[in-house]
């Protein structure tokens, strides 16, 4: 029960992206069509876990005072692997994320779920706690992904949707849109939510 | 004349923030007023020029020269981290009331992606040493002059009246998005 409850609230309550604002940059980065943000969010998923598992079972070995550069260390070890798995098995997607594969290292997501929560909790509720910010955290991307693929290209994950009528608002996949297509999302979503505004809270 | 255009592509038309989405955190985080956005942007400068300068010598003459390409990512992060700390101790010794006006923000500056961007962005360029620092320069003030301009923005916007919906994280979003706009203005302009 309890661990469903550590999986669940990643998906929805606490999101990372919606909820918490964590992991604005790749967030912004890469969604400009749905395959990228599922990519990308896969990806963060892996390191989200593998750190998570790594880290929790470290608890007790790493001395308090280096813990972060220690957390950063396993975290950057799980993003050289992840990105040498997809750059032999999925080139292309690899070159398109590009920059932004490494730069999973620093993603504050990971490394405050690592200090926050894997490193607080035993290893299993790590792991379910990182498989669930891990889920929600890709879903959000792919979500952000279409969106914008849909209004910029007026296909899904690469299949026209959107006939000969439709234009393109180039606009939508370009780097202002992923601004502004990120806070329109959160408009509607604090709608639904009726009310509660969040606050960008990662530096 | 090559160098001027280095700092021109890295501090405007690819500017960090608005183009690349490097740093976006403290570029949300950090940017309601002009004061501390304008400190967040003086020591991230510092220590984008000076990460910029070690992590060309550490690529060249350590992770080339001894054929460690898969260590790339774990040396960087560890020197950029070791960086922002002597970069704190030494800030401390030399000027107690920079130090007081830097303090807070540069223990955050390791986690900023804009850094390790930049440190990853070095290689890929292929620059020589001053080439490196000029845009980890410039970098950093494409990055103080995008911090500023969002903070005076967020200035007079906490007297305006957003829409319930809109407050808070959306508003900020939709004026980041117009300010990326207004930057497309200068792409094209050096070819990068």
């Amino acid at each position: 029960m309890s661990l469903w409850k550590e999986f669940a609230k990643g998906l929805w309550d606490e999101n990372p992206v919606w909820v918490l604002l964590l992991g604005m940059c790749p967030l912004l980065a890469v969604t400009n069509t749905a395959v990228n943000g599922l990519a990308m969010g896969l990806a963060t998923a892996f390191v989200l876990l593998g750190g998570g598992i790594v880290n929790s079972l470290l608890k007790n070995v790493i001395p308090h005072k280096v813990r972060i550069p220690c957390y950063i260390v396993v975290i950057a070890t799980f993003v050289t692997i992840a990105d040498y798995v997809m750059a032999a098995y999925f080139p292309e997607v690899h070159k398109l994320l590009g920059l932004f594969i490494p730069l999973i290292v620093v993603n504050c997501l990971i490394l405050g779920r690592s200090e926050s929560f894997a490193t607080q909790n035993p290893v299993h509720y790590a792991i379910s706690d990182a498989l669930g910010m891990g889920v929600g955290f890709t879903w959000a991307l792919t979500f952000l992904g279409i969106i914008r693929e849909i209004f910029g290209f007026g296909s899904i994950f690469g299949v026209q949707v959107l006939g000969d009528w439709f234009t393109p608002w180039i606009i939508a996949v370009l780097p202002a849109g992923a601004f502004l297509t990120m806070g329109i999302v959160l408009a509607i979503f604090n709608v639904l939510k009726s009310g509660s505004t969040s606050e960008a809270e990662c530096h | 004349m090559e160098l001027l255009l280095v700092f021109l592509g890295a501090s405007i038309t690819n500017n960090f923030i608005l183009a690349r989405f490097l740093g976006i955190c403290p570029f949300l985080g950090v940017s309601k007023e002009v004061p501390t956005a304008f400190s967040m942007g003086l020591a991230t400068t510092f220590v984008m020029t000076t990460s910029a300068m070690v992590v060309w010598f550490v690529q060249t003459f350590i992770l080339e020269k001894f054929g460690l390409p898969y260590l790339q990512y774990v040396a960087f992060i560890l020197v950029i981290s070791a960086f922002v700390q002597l970069t704190e101790m030494a800030v401390r010794k030399i000027s107690e009331p920079l130090y007081k006006a830097l303090g807070i923000f540069l223990p955050l500056i390791t986690t900023n992606c804009a850094i390790l961007g930049l440190a990853l962005l070095i290689p890929l360029k292929g620059y020589s040493f001053i080439e490196s620092t000029i845009f980890g320069f410039g970098a950093g003030v494409g990055f103080t002059l995008a911090m500023v301009l969002m903070a005076g923005m967020r200035e007079r916007l906490a007297f305006a009246d957003v829409p319930e919906p809109l407050q808070g994280a959306p508003m900020t979003l939709i004026i980041a998005g117009m300010m990326a706009m207004a930057f497309m203005g200068f792409s094209g302009m050096i070819a990068m």
